[in-house]
């Protein structure tokens, strides 16, 4: 009962050709025929986020497109997003910021925030949230993850997350309430 | 970086780029994938299991049933040996497995396990602690189960009294008593990652990978089942993707390991999301609370009465229900305390340990009657718990470790932050509570730290580091005390066959008791150094000190990595360390230990409430712990505004929806929420009292769990000051919240 379909893609910048199950994810065809366990699986019903890919520079939940969609795409995944030894600034940023404890649902979240930075550059943290609201973090309190992108953003946020003590505050001006690290 | 900074994660960059395995990241190219057979009722009589159109599924290698198991059926449990390997004769929870079929693919293991025919009659289940505590209620365990047992007869699993005083001789001095039952629902911890586990005949062994916090619990839990030697028994625990307690104690690795017997494979079961809400989940309670006052605010009595709705076998339930109550009457200094505490059995997911362990249910009860107890006496509710708060020394609890620290600082400090004292903004409340968590009562970690000759360092600790950054900690004091750049030191972890015994992590302990450990391994180091030292500069040993990483020979300082090569001479090798920490058990005491500290924290919120909707608005959360020492202060607040976040899940909306049978009907991430970057507080702070009074090295305490504790209180105090509405049920969701306003508003 099963069929098995060629598949060519790009992942990160390589070209990939793999014959594939028809009924297979996308996820499954990463993690599994292509050995790219950077991306996670969790709630296999696009809810929280762990999975996220880019798939021609749009961010989607991995879990729910089918392999065989993405034949000829150019997809990103969290192992893509450095250049070498050259940390992504995102990644830099959720370093520094301290944005990763388990780490497991960090994959996901960075690649949404690159789907994001790539659409609007200096995102408010409003912006940020809306922006992030598809990935779940059971650990942290999502505040040094909003802080990492708001680094990865602009320089000077950094900066002034030295200024003030506060941690996390929506209803001031945005860039100007980050944490000290 | 040194301890008391903010050092980056060790282990963070692989976690940045993808690099990090967790076990489902595991090579598997010969593996065997496993798929559970569970039933879609709560409970049921098992008849005949019909495997074989399963086995007709090209791939397929093995449908284990109860019949392939040894007889009488292998059993297993952290406190009573009551949970089968598989259920036998009677399913007791909705998911329970049945059986398992192990496939040469994920397909066809998926394929075969759901033509598995399994004959079943359905029975009444048991799913509320009434329906459980009814005079004429089926029994959830069998009593064969419980010999000795004076409750066996009933589904009151244990009864816990604690008291001291005299509260009924002291009901006459109050003036006012408040009065309440406050319930708290079932939910579920919800790692991001969800369980996995593999199993490997390993030789004459067996090798085992599961993301577990109690990997040498584990690998007696197998042994006992196998009949192995526990050095035949390798566990490997690769970091967890989160597991805040729900990752404690064995779930299906016993399963596997017998199927990795049968089939002489390597067998492999990563659950589905919706299959760990059926695994692992927080036990529900109902608590009623009786306080009495004295006019000015004095509490003259606490009487409390608890009932937790554990699931169909014991797991570490029952402790947390023992532990939660024992500390349930808070950090207060109360001359009267009655507390009874009952494990209910029930057809539902046997719950287990869950950040907070017992005690967030009896905080949110407690600390709601006292807020209750401030409007009824016309007191600020800051100032009815400064009043009544132990201080520093004060032995709160008779018998037990006095006060570690110096509470009201803590409460002062957020009272300050939210700026309590000034007027509330129109249309908002404020609300405040306090929790207070009692740490381990027992422990034993080792750990043996080599300092290699280069001065990099090597350290071995068996604690699990899933998320809370336990590896950066015991790096942190290694090159704190070895005087190696922190990335100097590597830190392993995980594997029972190469890391020295840690009992646990659990409980926030491990900065504390492993970080101990790792301390004297490295206090270890500096004696032999010191003597190397002595010798080779032709001095006494006691001419030579070492500090901060330093060798000092009268004048002269020189960091230990210049000294260890000369140390060490020509043929080089390494200087090893042995660190060992203890807490004893008690055998009187009830709970088998005193706390070797507690967790402290004050919460103080502000919120509005949407009359239309319900809706909670969230605009500020303030939230203060008390660390004792911050050792990574980035990784405390990580921790204090995550356990907040947690508590804010179940404060507003998490909750499992059962139907009459005692199905689960919101399994999975869509039906059932925690909270995501929208769902946030407008504004959230965070902040730490460090007086350096705990027991851990340098004066820390744990301080992971504490952050959650106090929120749904809080959180319901400012509902009640915003809106007058006074809620005693969680979660405080849209719905509830405008029912109770609307009833509050009747005439």
């Amino acid at each position: 009962m099963t069929d098995r379909r060629p598949l060519a893609l790009t992942v990160n910048g390589r070209s990939r050709a793999v014959e594939v199950e028809v009924h297979h994810t996308l996820l499954e065809v990463l993690r599994d025929d292509l050995g790219l366990t950077g991306t996670k699986e969790c709630c296999l019903v696009g809810e929280c986020g762990a999975c996220t890919v880019l798939v021609e520079g749009r961010s989607v939940d991995s879990c729910l497109m089918l392999a065989v969609e993405a034949d000829g795409a150019t997809v990103t995944t969290v192992e893509g997003l450095a250049i070498g030894d050259r940390l992504d600034p995102l990644q830099q940023a959720f370093l520094d910021t301290g944005a990763a404890q388990c780490g497991f649902c960090i994959p996901g979240q960075l690649v949404s925030a690159k789907a994001l930075l790539a659409v609007t550059p200096h995102p408010t943290r409003a912006e940020v949230e809306e922006g992030l609201a598809g990935n779940l973090c059971r650990c942290a309190g999502y505040e040094q993850i909003i802080e990492g992108v708001l680094v990865a953003a602009g320089g000077e946020a950094h900066e002034a997350a030295h200024a003030t003590p506060v941690v996390g505050d929506r209803s001031a001006v945005p860039d100007a309430n980050l944490a000290p690290q | 970086m040194s301890v008391g900074e903010p050092a980056p994660r060790v282990g963070g960059r692989a976690r940045v780029t993808g690099e990090q395995q967790y076990v489902a990241d595991l090579p598997k190219d010969d593996v065997l994938h496993v798929k559970l057979v569970a039933l879609d009722v709560a409970r049921a009589r098992i008849g005949r299991i019909d495997a074989s159109a399963a086995l007709r599924v090209p791939g397929v290698r093995l449908v284990m049933t109860p019949g392939d198991l040894p007889d009488p059926m292998p059993r297993f449990g952290p406190q009573r040996r009551d949970r089968p390997v598989l259920a036998t004769g009677e399913t007791k929870y909705h998911g329970e497995p049945v059986a398992a079929v192990a496939a040469e693919t994920h397909d066809a293991a998926e394929e075969a396990a759901a033509l598995v025919k399994v004959e079943y009659e359905e029975l009444p289940a048991l799913h509320t602690i009434a329906q459980a505590r009814a005079p004429d209620a089926p029994l959830v365990q069998d009593p064969s189960l419980r010999p000795g047992d004076p409750c066996a007869g009933t589904n009151v699993l244990h009864e816990h009294r604690y008291s001291w005083g005299d509260v009924d001789a002291a009901a006459g001095d109050a003036d006012l008593v408040v009065e309440g039952t406050y319930a708290f629902p079932m939910v579920t911890q919800f790692a991001i990652e969800p369980h996995a586990y593999m199993a490997a005949p390993d030789g004459d062994g067996i090798a085992i990978w599961s993301a577990i916090q109690h990997p040498y619990w584990l690998q007696r839990v197998v042994a006992d089942l196998l009949a192995l030697p526990l050095a035949k028994v390798r566990v490997f625990a690769p970091d967890p993707g989160g597991a805040f307690g729900g990752k404690q104690h064995a779930k299906y690795e016993p399963l596997l390991a017998f199927m990795a017997r049968a089939t002489g494979r390597q067998v492999r079961l990563v659950l589905t999301l919706e299959e760990t809400f059926q695994a692992v989940r927080r036990g529900a309670s109902e608590v009623h609370v009786r306080t009495g006052f004295r006019r000015d605010g004095t509490l003259v009595f606490r009487d409390i009465e608890a009932n937790y709705l554990i699931g169909a076998y014991a797991d570490i339930a029952d402790r947390t229900v023992a532990k939660g109550s024992y500390t349930s009457n808070g950090p207060y200094r109360v001359p009267n305390v009655r507390i009874l505490a009952r494990s209910v059995l029930s057809h539902t997911v046997p719950s287990t340990a869950f950040r907070g362990f017992g005690n967030p249910q009896q905080i949110w009860a407690v600390e709601s009657n006292m807020n209750e107890a401030a409007r009824e006496l016309g007191i600020d509710p800051l100032d009815l718990r400064l009043r009544n708060l132990a201080g520093p020394g004060e032995a709160f609890i008779p018998h037990d470790t006095a006060a570690d620290g110096d509470w009201a600082q803590a409460v002062e400090r957020a009272a300050e932050m939210i700026g309590w004292r000034t007027p509330t903004p129109t249309g908002r409340g404020r609300g405040i509570a306090v929790g207070l968590k009692s740490g381990p009562t027992t422990g034993l970690s080792y750990s043996t730290v080599r300092l290699l000759v280069d001065g990099s360092v090597v350290v071995y600790a068996g604690t699990s580091d899933m998320g809370q950054g336990a590896r950066t900690i015991f790096a942190q004091i290694a090159a704190q005390e070895l005087g190696a750049p922190l990335e100097w030191v590597t830190v392993v972890m995980g594997d029972t066959a190469v890391v020295p015994y840690d009992q646990q992590t659990s409980a926030s302990r491990s900065s504390v008791l492993m970080g101990n450990a790792v301390l004297g391994a490295c206090r270890d180091i500096q004696a032999k150094l010191r003597a190397m030292a002595a010798e080779l500069e032709g001095v006494e040993q006691s001419a030579v000190e070492i500090e901060h990483g330093e060798v000092r020979v009268g004048d002269r300082s020189t960091p230990i990595r210049e000294v260890v090569a000369r140390a060490l001479g020509r043929l080089g090798g390494e200087i090893t360390g042995l660190g060992e920490s203890r807490k004893e058990a008690e055998p009187d005491h009830p709970l088998g230990g005193t706390s070797a500290f507690y967790e402290f924290n004050a919460t103080a919120v502000e919120a509005s409430v949407d009359r239309d909707t319900g809706d909670i608005t969230i605009h500020r959360h303030v939230t203060v712990s008390d660390v004792g020492m911050a050792l990574n202060p980035a990784q405390v607040r990580g921790q204090d505004e995550g356990a907040a976040v947690m508590g804010l899940g179940h404060t507003l909306m998490e909750h499992y929806i059962l139907d009459d049978t005692g199905r689960i009907r919101n399994l999975g991430a869509i039906d059932y929420r925690i909270p995501t970057s929208m769902d946030l507080p407008l504004r959230m702070e965070s902040d730490m009292i460090e007086n350096a009074d705990g027991p851990g090295p340098y004066g820390a305490k744990g301080m992971s769990e504490g952050a959650l504790l106090p929120v749904a209180p809080a959180v319901a105090a400012a509902v009640a000051d915003a809106t007058g509405a006074v809620i005693r049920d969680l979660p405080l969701s849209p719905e509830r919240v405008w029912q109770a306003l609307h009833e509050s508003e009747r005439p």
